[in-house]
């Protein structure tokens, strides 16, 4: 198992190329395409960014998130939570960039192999940004009553972080 | 609005905690500090980020993404078995649900959008059906398989396999996804 995610990425890489070649894609052409999109991807990320990390910066030098997090952290242990998530959880649902800030500051202040690290990564890794998913998809469907929606996928936003949480405690903790 | 809203909550926050914590000095500095990492990480994560999305188009430009859209099929009849009864449906439902297991956000959203327009129209206007809201719940549940961009900043940082996260991702995901869709339909037996 641990060969085979050592291997993943060199894997794809192969296979889809493989895939590719039998079908009779035109490849090269396809990837350059592919990079051209990464690089708007990174273009629409930055400026969020830009504006988040500041803030997610300046309440961690000011010890806010510290406070926050001594508050919590008695009742985030009792249900097996490291404290440092907690804020990462609370922006999830709301601003996937905050999220991805508050993220990138655990895994550099923790370290990208501690338990906070990996706590982080996999609770962003295995959420969605539920909020602007509602609207997106609300809006264009023109709807008004999204009855039972929203309660549902904050439940599964919540099995999210006690999950990741609990898994990452189990195969590092 | 919210967003400024949020921003605003979270300068005011560390001004004022700056300020009782004799910390001020130090917030001043967060500030710039964290506009120079945002642009930093770009940098760092870019190459990554690029070379998943050039895969990525080669496996929708190769037919991979429609061939597991096809595979979806049975199992989108079982969780939209109202939906999957018209093809206008049922085709950009699978795309969207296939885009998203591969990670192709720029597929997904319009391939989703498109889905729940034509799911509307089969309820009553402006109300959303039963079918509608787990569509939404499984979108904002992710079940992406290769979270590319969360492995590219643990790559930047010095984790030393980058995707070793990845059984504890698809657990998480995965719980999740049940979740979210158990809850949605016990809440829609409610009238």
């Amino acid at each position: 198992m641990s060969v085979l995610i050592e291997l993943a990425v060199p894997l794809i890489l192969a296979s889809v190329g493989i895939h590719a070649l039998i079908s009779g894609t035109d490849i090269f052409p396809a990837l350059c395409r592919g990079a051209v999109q990464g690089l708007e991807t990174l273009k629409d990320m930055l400026p969020t960014l830009i504006v988040l990390f500041p803030a997610v910066y300046m309440l961690r030098a000011s010890g806010a998130l510290d406070a926050l997090s001594a508050l919590l952290a008695p009742l985030m242990e009792r249900i097996g939570i490291p404290a440092e998530t907690v804020p990462l959880a609370l922006l999830r649902p709301v601003s996937g960039g905050a999220a991805t800030a508050a993220a990138a500051d655990i895994i550099k202040n923790s370290g990208a192999d501690s338990l906070a690290g990996r706590t982080a990564a996999v609770m962003i890794g295995s959420s969605e940004t539920t909020f602007y998913v509602i609207a997106v998809y609300f809006g264009a469907a023109k709807i008004k009553n999204t009855r039972h929606a929203i309660p549902a996928a904050l439940l599964a936003d919540l099995a999210v972080f006690l999950t990741s949480a609990w898994t990452c405690a189990l195969m590092w903790g | 609005m919210l967003m400024g809203l949020i921003w605003t909550a979270m300068i005011v926050v560390s001004v004022l905690f700056g300020c009782l914590n004799g910390t001020a000095g130090e917030v001043q500095q967060a500030a710039l500090e964290g506009a120079q990492a945002a642009i930093e990480l770009c940098i760092v994560i870019g190459g990554a980020v690029c070379l998943w999305c050039a895969v990525m188009e080669l496996m929708s430009a190769s037919g991979l993404a429609e061939a597991l859209s096809h595979a979806l099929r049975p199992i989108l009849r079982r969780l939209f078995p109202e939906s999957a009864r018209h093809e206008a449906v049922l085709q950009p439902l699978s795309a969207n649900v296939s885009a998203n297991l591969l990670g192709l956000g720029n597929a997904a959203t319009p391939m989703g959008i498109r889905a729940a327009q034509e799911m509307a129209r089969l309820a009553p206007p402006g109300e959303a059906s039963n079918e509608l809201c787990r569509l939404v719940v499984l979108n904002t549940a992710s079940i992406q398989l290769l979270p590319t961009t969360v492995a590219a900043i643990r790559a930047a940082e010095g984790a030393v396999s980058p995707f070793d996260i990845l059984p504890a991702v698809w657990i998480s995901s995965a719980v999740s996804v049940a979740v979210g869709l158990a809850a949605a339909c016990a809440m829609e037996r409610r009238p």
